[in-house]
C-alpha cells in the first residue's frame, strides 16, 4: 500500500489566476445576456396581462365585436377567435403536408441534383420574403378574382409557413442516421417503404414540433391578412367565402382606434392570442414526447 | 439511380478461372454464389479488383484482411447495398443460384429479400422490439396477427434473445444493450427467412461475452442459412468459419491509390495453418501484409 504523507496532499481546488478570472467573466456575461433577453419578454408579457386581463371573461371570448365607441366591458372578440382558428387550421392543412412532402423530396429523393438544390435555395429565399408581400401576392392572384375570404388569408399564411416547414422537416430528416435506412433496405424494402416506415417515424417528433412552431407564428401574423380577409364583426363560420376576421387583424384595427373601449378590447385580444400561442407550444411539447416514445 | 447501375454491368464469363479455384478447394456443399473477376468502383476509384471465389451453401465464409482491403465493399456487393452509394459500380459476374445478381431485370429489392445483412453497428429501428422483428414480414405483406406473433417469437428464439425480452416486447428497441441490440438485428434479419445472411463485423462493437453469444448463434444458424462474415478478428474467423477469404491492399505508388484484392481463398484450417500466399502468411501470423 502506498502511503501519502500529509504534506503532499493533492490540491484539487479551483485553479487561481487568469483562468479563474476568465471563467468568472464568461459566467457573468452569460447571466447578463440571459437577463437582457428576459427583460423585453417579461415587459411585453407584463404589459399585455396588466392591460388585457381585466377585460377577459367568457362573454368577451364569445360575443360579437361591438362598434368601437362602446366601452371595454361590452361585446367581445368571438368572431376573431373563430376566424383565427379556422384560417390557421386551413393554412396548416395546406402548408404542412406540402412542406413535409417537399422536404422528403429534398432529402430522400432529390439528393444533390440540380432541381433539389434549386428548390432548397428558393425555399430559403422564401423564408426571407416579408409577410406583407405574401399578402399582396395572394391579393393579386386570388382576392382580385374570387373576393375576400378566410381561404385567401389561409393561402397567404400557408405561403409563409411553407418554407419554415420545409426547412425544419429537412433538418429533422438529415438527423435520421443512414444506418436506419440501410437496415430497412437490407430487409428488401423499397425506397417509399423506407421513407414511410423508418425515416418519417424516426423524425416525426421533430417534424411535428417544427410544424407547430410554424403554426404558432402564422397564427400571430397580421400583414398577410390585411388584404385577404378584411375584418367583420360577426362570426363567419364559412372559411371559404365572405370576409372574415382574426385576432391579429382585430388587434391592428383596435390599436388604431381613438376609443378607450376599443383599445381595451385590443389588449384583451392580444392576451388571448398569446394564450393561444402558449397552448400550441405546450401541445407541441406533449405531441413530441408522445411521438418520440421509441426514439430513446 | 438503380436502373443506371443495372445497365453498366458487364458479364465476363471465364470458366477456366473458376475451375482453377475450385480445384484448389474441393467443394463439399453446393456453391450458392459464384463470384468471377469482380471489380468494384466508386466513380473513378477502383476499390476492389479481381475477386474470384465460390461461396458454399450452409457454410460460414469469413472475409479477413487489413483495413481498406475491400472486405466490406465486396460483402455489400452480395446484396446490392452498394447501389445506395452514388457512383458505385460492379464489373464482372456475381452468380447467385444460377442468376446474375447484376443482370438486367434483377430487382435489388428481390435480391435483398433473399440475402439479408447484419451491420457493424447495431441499428435497431426506433420502434418497439416486436415491431423491429415484424418489420420485414410486414413489408412483405404479412398482416395476420397470429402469424406475426409466431414469426416474432421464432426469430427472437433463433437469435437467442427471446428469454431476455419476452416480457417487454413493447419497449423500444433502442433500450437494449449493445449485444442484445445486435441479436435483435439478427432476429430482424432472419424473420424474413433469407437464404443468405451477410454480417459486417457483427461483433466489433461488442464485449467478449456478447461476442461469444453471437458466435454461438452463427454456428447454430448455419444449418439454416449460408453466412458470410467480415471480421477483423482472426480468432473469430478460426472459431466460426469453414472457409476464409484473405484480402490485401495493392498500393499504386504513381497515383497514390489503394485497391483491395483477394489474395487467397480456401478452407479456414488451410489458410491459418498452411497459407500458400506470402501475404496471407504475413497477415495471419501478425506481420501485417
Amino acid at each position: 500500500m502506498a502511503t501519502v504523507s500529509a504534506g503532499q496532499q493533492a490540491d484539487l481546488g479551483e485553479p487561481a489566476g487568469w483562468r479563474r478570472t476568465k471563467n468568472r467573466i464568461a459566467t457573468s456575461l452569460m447571466w447578463l445576456s440571459f437577463v437582457l433577453v428576459i427583460i423585453p419578454l417579461g415587459f411585453v408579457l407584463f404589459t399585455v396581462i396588466a392591460k388585457g386581463a381585466s377585460v377577459i371573461s367568457w362573454q368577451f371570448l364569445t360575443s360579437p365585436i361591438p362598434p368601437q365607441v362602446l366601452p371595454a366591458n361590452v361585446g367581445g372578440i368571438g368572431p376573431a377567435i373563430v376566424g383565427t382558428i379556422e384560417i390557421t387550421a386551413l393554412a396548416t392543412v395546406i402548408a404542412v403536408p406540402l412542406g413535409v412532402l417537399g422536404a422528403v423530396y429534398l432529402n430522400e429523393y432529390g439528393g444533390k441534383n440540380a432541381l433539389a438544390r434549386l428548390i432548397g435555395f428558393m425555399s430559403d429565399v422564401m423564408t426571407g420574403v416579408p409577410s406583407i408581400v405574401m399578402g399582396l401576392f395572394i391579393f393579386s392572384i386570388w382576392v382580385l378574382h374570387f373576393g375576400f375570404s378566410g381561404l385567401a388569408g389561409a393561402l397567404a399564411l400557408a405561403c409563409l409557413m411553407l418554407p419554415v416547414v420545409i426547412r425544419s422537416t429537412d433538418e429533422m430528416l438529415k438527423l435520421v442516421p443512414d444506418a436506419l435506412r440501410e437496415g430497412s433496405y437490407a430487409l428488401g424494402a423499397t425506397k417509399s417503404r423506407v421513407t414511410l416506415t423508418v425515416v418519417l417515424p424516426a423524425a416525426i417528433g421533430g417534424i411535428v414540433s417544427g410544424a407547430l412552431l410554424a403554426v404558432a407564428r402564422a397564427a400571430g401574423e397580421t400583414a398577410p391578412l390585411l388584404f385577404t380577409i378584411l375584418t367583420v364583426s360577426t362570426v363567419n363560420a364559412n372559411v371559404f367565402s365572405g370576409a372574415n376576421t382574426s385576432l391579429p387583424s382585430q388587434i391592428f384595427v383596435n390599436a388604431n382606434s381613438s376609443f378607450v373601449g376599443a383599445q381595451g378590447r385590443g389588449w384583451g385580444a392580444a392576451l388571448t392570442l398569446i394564450a393561444i400561442a402558449f397552448i400550441l407550444m405546450i401541445a407541441a411539447r406533449f405531441i413530441t414526447a408522445r411521438f418520440a416514445r421509441y426514439t430513446r | 439511380m438503380e436502373e443506371s447501375e443495372q445497365k453498366i454491368v458487364t458479364s465476363l464469363p471465364q470458366p477456366e478461372v473458376l475451375s482453377q479455384s475450385q480445384a484448389e478447394v474441393p467443394a463439399t456443399g453446393e456453391a450458392i454464389f459464384d463470384v468471377r473477376n469482380v471489380s468494384i468502383w466508386y466513380s473513378a476509384f477502383k476499390a476492389v479488383t479481381d475477386v474470384t471465389m465460390p461461396i458454399y451453401e450452409n457454410e460460414i465464409t469469413a472475409f479477413i484482411g487489413s483495413s481498406g482491403s475491400g472486405k466490406t465493399t465486396v460483402l455489400r456487393a452480395f446484396n446490392r447495398m452498394n447501389d445506395l452509394v452514388p457512383g458505385a459500380r460492379v464489373d464482372g459476374d456475381m452468380i447467385y443460384r444460377g442468376a446474375s445478381l447484376y443482370g438486367k431485370d434483377v430487382s435489388p429489392i428481390a435480391v435483398r429479400r433473399r440475402i439479408g445483412m447484419v451491420f457493424q453497428k447495431p441499428n435497431p429501428f426506433p420502434k418497439s422490439i416486436y415491431d423491429n422483428v415484424a418489420y420485414g414480414p410486414r413489408i412483405n405483406g404479412e398482416r395476420n396477427k397470429d402469424k406475426l406473433n409466431e414469426i416474432v417469437e421464432r426469430s427472437l428464439r433463433g437469435a437467442a434473445l427471446w428469454d431476455e425480452v419476452k416480457n417487454r416486447l413493447g419497449t423500444s428497441g433502442l433500450s437494449l444493450s449493445g449485444g442484445q441490440a445486435q441479436r435483435l438485428c439478427i432476429a430482424r434479419t432472419i424473420a424474413v427467412e433469407p437464404d443468405v445472411v451477410l454480417m459486417d463485423e457483427p461483433a466489433s462493437a461488442l464485449d467478449p461475452i456478447a461476442t461469444s453469444a453471437i458466435e454461438d448463434l452463427m454456428r447454430e444458424l448455419k444449418s439454416r442459412f449460408t453466412i458470410i462474415i467480415v471480421t477483423h478478428n482472426m480468432q473469430q474467423a478460426t472459431r466460426v468459419s469453414d472457409r476464409t477469404a484473405v484480402f490485401s491492399v495493392l498500393v499504386n505508388e504513381k497515383s497514390d491509390t489503394r485497391t483491395g484484392v483477394l489474395v487467397e481463398f480456401g478452407r479456414t484450417q488451410q489458410i491459418f495453418e498452411d497459407p500458400h500466399d506470402p501475404r496471407t502468411k504475413a497477415y495471419v501470423t501478425g506481420r501485417m501484409g
